[in-house]
């Protein structure tokens, strides 16, 4: 565990070393502070629209933390050639593998952290209310989806050459996903067969991670909170996806010559 | 002898009554053709009145697109996110509940609004329902937490009404739900006045416009006179409208239209005791009535009241 914790570690601090992070945290900052200066007819309790975006925003820019910055760790250990000599170390590639996806998926979380205290604040200068507990909720499965999407993307590390085409089919599994993944069983019932099974099996293999992206509207409208054993469920379910990822890629780099 | 030519013809005065008279003429034409172009300068204006707006003039036409969609935002909003995509059955939706709440605009809307998704297609369809707003409710109303004492939540539908009316000034439904709602609740009778009037600029004459103002004047300000006229003015307007129809009939909108206006007159004329009137005003919502026997009922009372006090002074 604490060779896996180091190589996390690495991870991490490459997170606050590199600007990525700043830049999408600023920019959502400024976009944020420039549409709450829109005047709505002299009415300065007008938040929800803000709230959107500020989610939105806020998903985007985590969404692009977590894929850049996982779709980059193998490859630049390969480019370096620091890959063997960390190897030779007492150290297993599923090791490696576990201890790369914990780094990015702590680095999402802390990003997220800071994501998620702006959007508090910024909710509050104006509801002047704090519901923490819907807030830790949307950022718990916020997070839980973000492992997922690390996972996937330390997969595509292994299979995809580049980083750059890497990451360009991770954002487009990603965005389909939280677009279409909702739908795709009631347009598979529009379709006839093999369309419609071949849909089906899409829709059932797919992480949905469009169940956690939806509950942005409950925020936005302060809906109650999520029944915990529901977000125990989700996050349960999206574990799964986590670990299902994290085997598919340790398979694949067991097998994988590294020099 | 091949110098300069001489100058005694230019040299020559000319008399200042002739100036005095080319200036008069030179101002006389001046002023007609200001007189001229004046109007045809507002006509140009008004006709790019959209054009002044940055998106519009970046968007073009398209901003019409732009605008039904944040209209339909706005109305999701209103529902505080429990909205049909494009993937839901949304024939409870096709007029926005929004707009149909002001009373101003027909509804054309059928089906469950409660239930507009019907029952889970699967397990994960029914799973991801627990994260989504999952019950119909009405922002004015209280919205998810049924508290009416919230119910100027209503604002967080303003910003996108805004952009929309901006985009497509001719969007009625739109500036029709703005000023109502900033009327009603949010007790900002001033700001709905001026967006009526703001609309009825690129709008001239519209009666649902015209009907909402009324309604300003005669809810808020008690001004019978004012509203009375306006009222009378957007009838005149709806005539005309569907005079100029090919089937001269009314259609399901213009029967909505004439009867709101309708019994906003005869209730005018009823609070300012005038009950003549106010019985002719009835008489023609009967017309169109679906309900003609409440209707009939309404009026025979007032028949019974004019004639009790007409009778003390017989």
């Amino acid at each position: 565990m604490k060779i896996i914790c180091a190589v996390a570690g690495v991870a991490v601090k490459e997170l606050y070393r590199r600007k990525e992070f700043y830049v999408l945290l600023i920019v959502t900052i400024l976009i944020c502070l420039v549409m709450g200066s829109v005047n709505v007819f002299n009415d300065d309790k007008v938040i929800r629209y803000l709230k959107e975006l500020a989610l939105l925003l806020i998903w985007i820019s985590t969404l692009i933390i977590a894929i850049t910055t996982t779709a980059r760790q193998i490859p630049a250990e390969k480019e370096q050639r620091t890959l063997l000599p960390l190897l030779a170390k007492p150290l297993s590639r599923n090791q490696l593998i576990v201890g790369k996806f914990l780094g990015c998926w702590v680095a999402c979380g802390l990003a997220l952290i800071c994501f998620y205290i702006f959007f508090g604040a910024l909710a509050a200068s104006r509801e002047h209310a704090w519901p923490l507990l819907n807030y830790f909720q949307a950022a718990l499965l916020h997070w839980f989806a973000l492992g997922v999407v690390v996972a996937l993307a330390l997969f595509g590390s292994l299979v995809f050459a580049a980083p750059s085409s890497n990451s360009t089919i991770c954002f487009v599994i990603v965005a389909t996903i939280l677009c279409l993944g909702r739908y795709l069983d009631a347009v598979a019932l529009a379709q006839s067969e093999p369309i419609r099974s071949i849909f089906y099996a899409i829709y059932f293999a797919i992480p949905h991670l469009e169940i956690p992206f939806g509950m942005r509207n409950l925020i936005v409208h302060n809906w109650p909170l999520v029944e915990w054993k529901f977000i125990a469920l989700d996050a349960i379910y999206l574990l799964a996806y986590i670990a299902l990822f994290l085997a598919a890629a340790c398979l694949v780099f067991r097998r994988k010559p590294v020099n | 002898m091949f110098g300069f030519p001489p100058q005694t013809r230019e040299l020559k005065m000319i008399s200042p009554r002739k100036i005095s008279l080319l200036f008069i003429a030179l101002l006389i034409f001046c002023f007609g053709l200001a007189a001229n172009l004046l109007p045809q300068f507002w006509r140009i204006e008004n006709e790019n009145h959209q054009s002044q707006n940055f998106f519009a003039l970046l968007l073009g036409d398209s901003s019409r697109i732009f605008a039904n969609s944040f209209a339909t935002k706005a109305d999701a909003y209103y529902h505080s996110g429990y909205y049909p995509t494009i993937f839901d059955n949304n024939s409870a939706f096709k007029t926005l509940h929004m707009a149909e709440d002001t009373g101003a605009v027909a509804s054309h809307n059928s089906g469950e609004e409660e239930n507009f998704m019907g029952p889970p297609r699967d397990w994960i369809d029914a799973f991801g329902r627990h994260f989504i707003p999952n019950r119909h409710t009405h922002l004015d109303e209280g919205g998810p937490t049924d508290d009416l004492s919230k119910s100027d939540e209503v604002r967080e539908i303003l910003p996108w009404l805004k952009l929309s009316a901006e985009l497509d000034p001719h969007n009625i439904q739109t500036i029709l739900a703005t000023s109502f709602f900033l009327r009603t609740k949010m007790n900002k009778t001033s700001d709905a006045e001026e967006v009526l009037r703001e609309a009825l600029r690129s709008n001239p004459d519209n009666s649902q416009l015209l009907f909402e103002l009324g309604r300003i004047r005669f809810e808020n300000y008690a001004d019978t006179f004012r509203a009375r006229n306006i009222w009378e003015a957007a009838l005149r307007e709806l005539q005309k409208q569907i005079v100029q129809k090919k089937e001269d009939k009314l259609d399901f909108d213009d029967r909505f239209m004439f009867e709101q206006l309708e019994t906003k007159l005869a209730q005018l004329e009823e609070y300012a005791h005038n009950n003549g009137p106010a019985i002719s005003h009835w008489e023609a919502v009967k017309i169109v009535s679906p309900t003609p026997e409440e209707i009939q009922k309404h009026i025979d009372e007032l028949k019974q009241k004019t004639a009790a006090t007409n009778s003390p002074a017989q």
